[in-house]
């Protein structure tokens, strides 16, 4: 079977602004038809500049992009039209109602007016009741829901979504993860930007992370946690140690806490984790414990680690 | 699907858009314009002008109104226009227009299109409303529509430009109150610029607003300070003028991208 064409092609990105910031550094990347992808990366490394880029906000200073086979630039509306982008700031049309703005949008794109459509949108979004509400009586969580509304109201295959969490609730957080789920399988390609690590661990199928204009790792989150995702067994001891004794040599084993506590790391997908058999040889030397826990790493210290190990 | 090449449905949206803005607010729109310029035929038309000379035969409360309506022609084409991109490029929402399978020339004809229309039917209002005021005659009307159409679509675009390169809310202002205003009071909308003394009057002829005057002021009497050619010749110009900056203004992205 022939791979699927990726549904967005950066090819050598770059971005210089006036002010000569570096903003991207000839950054390649490709997103995968349908996928839900999560960029990571601290506040200024470029995420936002890489969108806005590709979304036509931002001219590049080199590179090209293709949108579903159409190039940015060149064929802008092809690609444009396959695109809508819910950007970071709440930036809406404070005296317009929700339904006139949503409905704007779509024209704006090029659609037909579709009113049913734009009404299942609106309910789906918990917006319906509030279709003639003027957007600055909105609190700030709906006037999200109301940009979502509208970059969806054109029906775009890519759905980027700057920084969706930024002054969102739970309510609506879950609300969100919930619809990005639907429009996953409807067929729909997301990119989300964020710097909430539990976003991309729970939503995204791969992680790309960005530091100071440059993609530093692209990588299948599962493998990603799997590579990186280490987890660890932590003894409190009754008795303090003063070196990992001979008998347990075989074991991955290290002393913490100024010898109170003993920590094993062991691989989760590994066929077996030996903790069983470390239990029972401990109680063979006799080493005896008040507690124990166990910890995984995150993405989170994975990508800070990531982040820190730059030169 | 084929490839989009043109978006009339982005088009019908802005100007709808842009037309709701303005029946919004319709007393800020249209009804103060008109009673401003009301209060001028009042003032000058009736009680003034009841002891002013005759200006080539016109009786000068009905000599002003093509001014008048000149003036405010211009000052609404360009506050509604400057207004209408300046404001989401203030707030933001600009981002939407810039990442829609729009054109430049697209989003040009929609926001002048819209601010040209509301400006002629203000100068049809403040038209008729001078008709309770003054008498007047209109000699050749689809000239005076074609004057009316295109000096609205020209400041328009002109406003537009404002728009674009106004980086806040005083830039926005400075230009018509600066320039548009006093272009137009000494472009001979009180008077004739064959009243001012010579040398005045060589450089009113460099005033571009003398022209616009002019022509529409011949659409109504059949007389003009300059002839009613030149007139149109110099309003093409500035109209052909406005269309070229904003193409280049969209060609590199000034102020709308980085």
């Amino acid at each position: 079977m022939v791979a699927m064409p990726p549904i967005i092609s950066v090819s050598k990105l770059s971005k210089t602004y006036a002010s000569g910031f570096s903003a991207l550094k000839s950054i390649d990347l490709d997103i995968h038809r349908g996928e839900i992808f999560a960029l990571l990366g601290p506040n200024g490394a470029g995420k936002t500049t890489l969108i806005s880029i590709i979304c036509g906000l931002v001219t590049p200073s080199a590179g090209s992009v293709t949108a579903d086979g159409h190039d940015i630039g060149k064929d802008y509306r092809s690609a444009r039209t396959k695109i809508g982008l819910v950007p970071q700031e709440l930036t809406t049309d404070a005296f317009e109602t929700v339904w006139a703005t949503v409905n704007f949008s779509r024209g704006l794109f090029g659609k037909p007016r579709n009113p049913e459509l734009i009404e299942q949108i609106l309910k789906d979004l918990s917006l319906w009741d509030k279709r003639n509400a003027m957007i600055r009586t909105l609190s700030g969580g709906m006037k999200r829901r109301v940009m979502i509304a509208k970059a969806l109201s054109h029906e775009p295959q890519i759905l980027f979504l700057d920084e969706p969490s930024a002054g969102v609730d739970v309510e609506l957080r879950q609300d969100m993860w919930q619809l990005v789920r639907r429009l996953r399988e409807s067929g729909v390609t997301i990119i989300l930007t964020t710097h909430y690590i539990e976003e991309a661990e729970e939503m995204a199928d791969r992680v790309g992370v960005i530091s100071k204009g440059e993609i530093i790792l692209v990588e299948e989150k599962t493998e990603l946690m799997r590579k990186l995702g280490k987890k660890q067994l932590t003894l409190s001891l009754q008795q303090k140690m003063a070196a990992v004794p001979e008998a347990l040599a075989a074991y991955n084993l290290a002393l913490a806490a100024e010898g109170e506590e003993l920590v094993y790391t062991y691989d989760t997908k590994a066929e077996r984790t030996g903790i069983t058999s470390l239990l029972q040889d401990l109680s063979a030397a006799g080493i005896r414990f008040n507690d124990l826990n166990t910890s995984q790493s995150s993405l989170e210290d994975i990508f800070v680690s990531l982040v820190r190990n730059r030169p | 699907m084929s490839a989009m090449a043109f978006n009339p449905h982005a088009i019908r949206a802005i100007y709808k858009f842009e037309m709701a803005r303005t029946f919004r607010t319709p007393l800020q729109s249209i009804v103060s314009p008109v009673i401003s310029t009301s209060l001028y035929f009042i003032v000058f038309g009736a009680a003034i002008g009841a002891h002013m000379p005759a200006v080539g035969g016109v009786s000068y409360g009905a000599f002003i109104v093509p001014g008048l309506i000149m003036l405010s022609l211009l000052t609404q084409s360009i506050a509604n226009a400057s207004f209408a991109i300046y404001f989401p490029k203030f707030t933001g929402t600009i981002y939407e227009l810039l990442s829609a399978p729009v054109a430049w020339w697209e989003a040009v004809i929609a926001y002048v299109g819209a601010a040209a229309s509301k400006s002629i039917l203000l100068g049809l209002i403040i038209l008729l409303t001078a008709t309770f005021f003054v008498p007047l005659r209109i000699e050749h009307p689809v000239f005076m529509l074609v004057f009316l159409a295109l000096t609205a679509t020209t400041f328009s675009l002109f406003g537009f430009i404002i728009g674009i390169w106004a980086d806040g809310f005083e830039r926005l202002q400075v230009i018509p109150l600066l320039v548009v205003t006093p272009l137009t009071f000494l472009g001979g909308a009180f008077y004739s610029i064959d009243m001012l003394p010579g040398f005045w009057r060589t450089v009113a002829l460099f005033n571009p607003v003398v022209y616009l005057i002019s022509g529409f002021r011949w659409s109504f009497y059949g007389a003009g300070d300059v002839s009613v050619g030149v007139s149109l010749a110099m309003t093409l110009v500035f109209l052909v003028g406005c269309i070229a900056v904003v193409g280049w203004i969209f060609r590199t992205g000034y102020r709308l991208k980085n």
